[in-house]
């Protein structure tokens, strides 16, 4: 592990000591490649140049459209993913810095104790074959803990901590429903006691009164705990329920990232502004035009010239076609990366649109 | 009243029950239920059960020739006699058509040969090693023998062999043909499906390629040329081995493809990433994660296997490609009734067919239940 650490040199956008992780110009490029030979022709740029930090104890949301490099950021972040370029430095518990993006793999294993994944589809995340005591007591039997005694017992307080039965443990996955199994998944990621644990859309394959639940659920665990969450999810009325602070990525690019209810009310990105009035509003009164966006999302393997939003914004001007924008703090803890940030005025979301 | 509570806690017992089954457990739930797969699964258990009793059901030696009875019509055991329990044959007297010329015999009805259970007969080795002489039925006296080898249930053939003793044997050996074969296909389908499916990239380039270049040629030319590389010199039992590799090396590559697809279609699930992100190592990830995901199609890939190993057995030795005699195999007993003309005059030749018929579509149905048992989480 000694060769990993580095020397304190996090640059802290807030200046603050309590960076728990910080990504710094991450990118994954898949490449596209073509017959027999398999030569590489191209690359899918699902992840390119995107940096945030994410501090001790809050929950960052990460939102954006289907494809839009979100999954492949968190996969990145737990190393499922190798990274193309970029690091991605979490400091340890001992305020050492480590590099997870270059990490070898005993290293590896040992951070697989800090960091934990919640999965986005809970029927296929839980191996069918294996009972509760062996999905939820798996880590800590690779992880050292030999007595089936001792493991059991955590596997018990664990599975009373996600609120189910500890007497659930000699069953197999097929007996639980969705919401049941979620709590299984979390239960899972919490097995080693980790700090930071990456949530992958938990809820989103979930029925909307199991969402609740689970989202309540995971807001206690954060308060008991002293966990970190890094929350990706698509669905916007469910971030701004749970999340600190939300970043938003377009094509493998953050377009802007700020506390969630500045982010909710005052966006600067024309892309948050439009998704936020995308959100429905359950009220049969209201008929107010809705603004709807127009064009397809821009293809990772092809990605137009400049902001790679300009074909579908409607106040892209020349400068936006050609150059791209920088990512740059434009008010305190509101990072925005547009050319006309400052002049624009856009819409949020107020309160009352707000569906809960 | 109080069978409703009754009738609601017995419920909630078989959910519990339900809830803690491993897929074994479900799996033979839903096996159980396919009536032709139990039946099947019965008349095999019969036929292999007949393994290490082949010469204790025999009643005569199956080895021996008999110059008197050859091409002698099966002989029934009569259990009565004059309304009293007294087991015999009739006796037998040998004659030559005058006008065909063609061997027949005659009846003697007052010739009665005493039958019995448990009779004395041949010697042989029980299980290889245990020296016996008893057999299920046989004659009374066992001085009989020396005139009359046996009882000819099934008739004799050609020389003079006693059919029915001959088809334990070859039920033995064409039966556990199959067995050895499909063990070697297994290891061979595994360990190249899974190198080819885990790791994928050119190794698996490679093995499917071979696979199906392989697949391109006619299997009948590739079995003679492979037979005929067996050895002439060859024992009968490293003969035995050596058609068992022949008929493995076409075996594997059809368990190859589905170990391979699994392996393919597992990699990518959540719960291999999962087991990943906990820590896992590659071999406990391979072995406790995925193989178990699908043992139930590897059975059900073997038990369809198995018949095409005994029908490839088969075929070869009929063809005379296979085993050789003295070996004893279905196909070797079938070679008599390669004549038309045996077989029309001597049509119980013939009925080695039939339990081929019946193990071949035994097989079938059982792998037909295993299969839909095999995915017990699926509808």
């Amino acid at each position: 592990m000694v060769e990993e650490t580095k020397q304190d040199t996090i640059a802290d956008d807030s200046g603050q000591q309590d960076t728990l992780l910080e990504v710094n110009n991450l990118r994954k490029f898949f490449p596209i490649t073509k017959g027999f030979l398999k030569r590489v022709i191209g690359q899918v740029r699902a992840v390119d140049d995107v940096s945030f930090a994410i501090r001790q104890g809050e929950t960052l949301g990460l939102v954006g459209e289907s494809g839009c490099g979100k999954t492949t950021t968190a996969r990145c972040i737990m190393r499922a993913l190798d990274p193309s370029s970029g690091e991605i430095l979490y400091r340890t518990e001992d305020g050492s810095l480590i590099d997870v993006s270059t990490i070898g793999p005993a290293p590896l294993r040992e951070l697989r104790k800090d960091m934990q994944m919640i999965f986005q589809d809970p029927f296929t995340s839980l191996t069918p074959r294996m009972s509760l005591l062996d999905i939820v007591g798996e880590p800590l039997l690779v992880h050292g803990e030999k007595s089936s005694r001792v493991r059991s017992e955590r596997v018990a307080e664990l599975l009373r901590l996600v609120g189910l039965r500890p007497e659930y443990m000699r069953r197999f996955p097929h007996a639980f429903s969705g919401g049941e199994r979620q709590r299984i998944g979390i239960a899972r990621a919490l097995a080693l006691n980790p700090r930071l644990v990456v949530a992958d859309e938990p809820v989103s394959a979930l029925d909307v009164s199991v969402q609740a639940q689970v989202i309540n659920l995971l807001s206690d665990l954060q308060e008991q705990l002293n966990l970190t969450y890094l929350f990706v999810a698509h669905d916007l009325s469910v971030v701004r329920h749970i999340s600190d602070r939300v970043a938003v990525m377009y094509v493998g690019k953050m377009v802007e990232l700020a506390e969630t209810e500045e982010l909710f009310s005052n966006p600067k990105h024309p892309y948050t502004s439009a998704l936020l009035q995308s959100v429905p509003i359950p009220d049969p009164k209201n008929k107010k035009e809705r603004f709807v966006l127009e064009g397809e999302v821009a293809s990772p393997a092809n990605p137009p010239e400049g902001c790679y939003f300009n074909p579908r914004c409607a106040h892209a001007t020349d400068v936006c076609r050609t150059e791209t924008p920088v990512f740059e703090e434009i008010e305190p803890k509101h990072w925005v990366a547009c050319h006309r940030a400052s002049e624009l005025d856009l819409r949020g979301l107020t309160e009352a649109a707000t569906p809960s | 009243m109080a069978e409703q509570v009754i009738t609601a806690t017995e419920d909630a017992f078989e959910e519990e029950e339900f809830s803690i089954a491993s897929q074994w457990q479900l799996m033979w739930w839903r096996f159980r239920k396919h009536k032709p797969a139990i039946v099947s699964a019965i008349i095999l258990g019969i036929f292999y059960l007949l393994f290490p009793l082949a010469e204790f059901l025999g009643t005569g030696d199956p080895a021996q020739i008999s110059e008197p009875y050859h091409y002698l019509r099966p002989q029934v055991i009569r259990f009565f006699d004059d309304g009293s329990f007294s087991p015999h044959v009739n006796g037998l007297r040998p004659y030559r058509d005058p006008m065909t010329f063609q061997k027949k015999y005659e009846l003697l009805p007052d010739e009665k040969i005493g039958v019995t259970f448990f009779a004395k007969g041949f010697e042989y080795n029980f299980l290889g090693f245990i020296k016996a002489d008893r057999h299920l039925i046989g004659f009374t006296d066992p001085a009989t023998l020396d005139s009359r080898p046996s009882i000819f249930l099934l008739g004799s053939d050609s020389v003079g062999r006693d059919s029915w003793s001959r088809l334990m044997l070859a039920n033995r050996i064409s039966l556990s043909i199959g067995l050895i074969g499909v063990a070697i296909t297994l290891i061979l389908g595994i360990m190249m499906g899974g190198i080819s499916g885990y790791y994928g990239g050119w190794v698996d380039t490679i093995i499917q390629r071979i696979i199906e270049v392989k697949s391109a040629i006619p299997t009948l030319p590739l079995w003679m040329g492979l037979s005929a590389a067996v050895p002439q010199d060859w024992t009968v039992l490293q003969v035995y081995f050596g058609i068992t590799v022949v008929l493995s090396i076409f075996g594997w590559t059809g368990m190859a493809r589905t170990v391979r697809g699994k392996f393919l279609a597992l990699r990518e699930e959540d719960y291999v990433m999962a087991a990943r992100l906990s820590g896992s190592g590659e071999g406990r990830i391979m072995f406790r994660h995925m193989l178990p995901g699908f043992y139930s199609h590897i059975i059900a890939t073997i038990s369809l296997s198995i018949p095409s190993m005994i029908i490839g057995e088969t075929s070869l030795s009929f063809l005379g490609l296979g085993l050789r005699p003295p070996a004893v195999s279905y196909g070797i007993m079938l070679i008599q009734a390669q004549n038309p003309v045996t077989v029309a005059l001597y049509p119980w030749l013939m009925f080695v067919a039939l339990p081929v018929i019946i193990v071949i579509l035994a097989f079938n149905f059982l792998g037909d239940g295993l299969r839909d048992a095999a995915d017990p989480y699926g509808k």
